[in-house]
């Protein structure tokens, strides 16, 4: 069995929090939204607080500009080193850029964000402190699409 | 991911998450959902491959225009990781009186200086910079020797962050060595673990520090689940 079917099966049955519905933003049109990445790879600048470990639910804001990151997710048990030939596979900025000079999109959010996907089991204090916070910084900017890239 | 989705559309943003895991995806009522069966590590499919990238978003942004959720659309394309292991030379035995897994990285590190020149940053630096890998594999040829982890790293033990920077020097050394196209999912890994002095000296310090009841929290993470 591959290493990532492991990986699968094992994450297949953890528990998870429950919703018992489902909130539903509705954008503008694609051509006139503004969009984010969020990401659960703990990228980070250099200048940066390093995510430390298991159950780190703090996040980071990184701006548009930003190219030289660090992937600061803890887990042993996933292929890093697509990442390190090309950021846009787990960060696909260049891609939204060239997205928003063809006009696909309206444009791309002044800043992004990363949490570390190495979570509590509860993951609380995402769903109710630092998750918010992150999005009402991305509000603040005009966010109107979050597109969410997991390692 | 889908915890954030949650958040973030409670907030007023409209989400697509780019899943990788089908089964937790299903049970939170995400309200969109692109299943991608990509290799773990590679939510958008493929490295260096921009078209593929592309095709990918577009899929994700076609979900924003249901009327309705949750909605949870597979990708129709599935990406196989490949773990045979990179082709990439190592450096010939070059000083007999050191260890094998410490004179190996040596003789990388003109590699992972080139790497580290060219990408402008390192994953190298959790525990550890370039200059302290070959003290990190003396410590493990330590442990495997028999001395005590304790006499080896004092009360707090730091080799989950010590071996995730172990692997990230031979990374970005071997990815500066390897010819041809990016490598397929886990080459890298399998490369490491099977082939290097490093890789192997990583593996048997780990079973070496389980047999000292070092904290399982700590070890667990050393090596990858299955090797």
């Amino acid at each position: 069995m591959s290493s990532d079917q492991t990986m699968r099966d094992l994450m297949a049955n953890l528990p998870v929090p429950e919703f018992e519905s489902t909130p539903w933003a509705s954008p503008p049109p694609l051509a006139q939204a503004t969009v984010a990445i969020v990401t659960s790879a703990g990228l980070h600048r250099a200048d940066q607080d390093r995510f430390v470990g298991r159950g780190d639910v703090s996040y980071r804001m990184l701006d548009r500009g930003d190219r030289e990151l660090i992937l600061g997710h803890w887990s042993s048990n996933f292929d890093r080193a697509a990442y390190v030939s090309d950021h846009n596979v787990v960060y696909p900025i260049d891609r939204l850029e060239e997205l928003a000079a063809d006009g696909t999109i309206g444009g791309v959010a002044p800043r992004h964000v990363a949490f570390a996907g190495n979570q509590p089991d509860t993951v609380s204090e995402v769903r109710l402190d630092t998750g918010p916070a992150a999005a009402a910084e991305l509000r603040a900017d005009g966010v109107d699409v979050a597109i969410l890239t997991p390692v | 991911m889908c915890v954030l989705a949650h958040v973030l559309e409670e907030a007023g943003i409209a989400t697509v998450v780019l899943a990788s895991m089908r089964p937790v995806a299903e049970r939170m009522n995400v309200p969109r959902v692109l299943y991608c069966e990509f290799p773990l590590g590679r939510p958008l499919g493929m490295p260096d491959n921009a078209a593929f990238q592309h095709e990918v978003l577009s899929a994700a942004f076609d979900l924003l225009e249901a009327p309705e959720g949750p909605v949870l659309v597979d990708y129709p394309e599935i990406v196989e990781a490949f773990e045979t292991p990179l082709a990439c030379a190592l450096p010939p035995r070059y000083d007999p009186d050191i260890a094998p897994s410490v004179d190996e990285a040596q003789g990388l590190r003109a590699a992972y200086d080139r790497a580290v020149a060219r990408r402008g940053t390192t994953e190298v630096g959790r525990s550890i910079s370039a200059d302290g890998v070959p003290g990190a594999l003396t410590d493990l040829e330590r442990v495997i020797a028999g001395e005590h982890w304790k006499e080896v790293y004092g009360p707090r033990l730091d080799t989950l962050a010590i071996s995730h920077d172990l692997r990230s020097y031979y990374q970005e050394a071997a990815l500066e060595l390897a010819e041809g196209p990016a490598p397929g999912a886990r080459q890298v890994e399998a490369w490491f673990f099977e082939e290097t002095e490093a890789g192997k000296t990583l593996a048997v310090a780990r079973d070496a520090l389980k047999d000292q009841d070092a904290p399982d929290g700590i070890i667990f993470y050393m090596v990858p689940v299955g090797r």
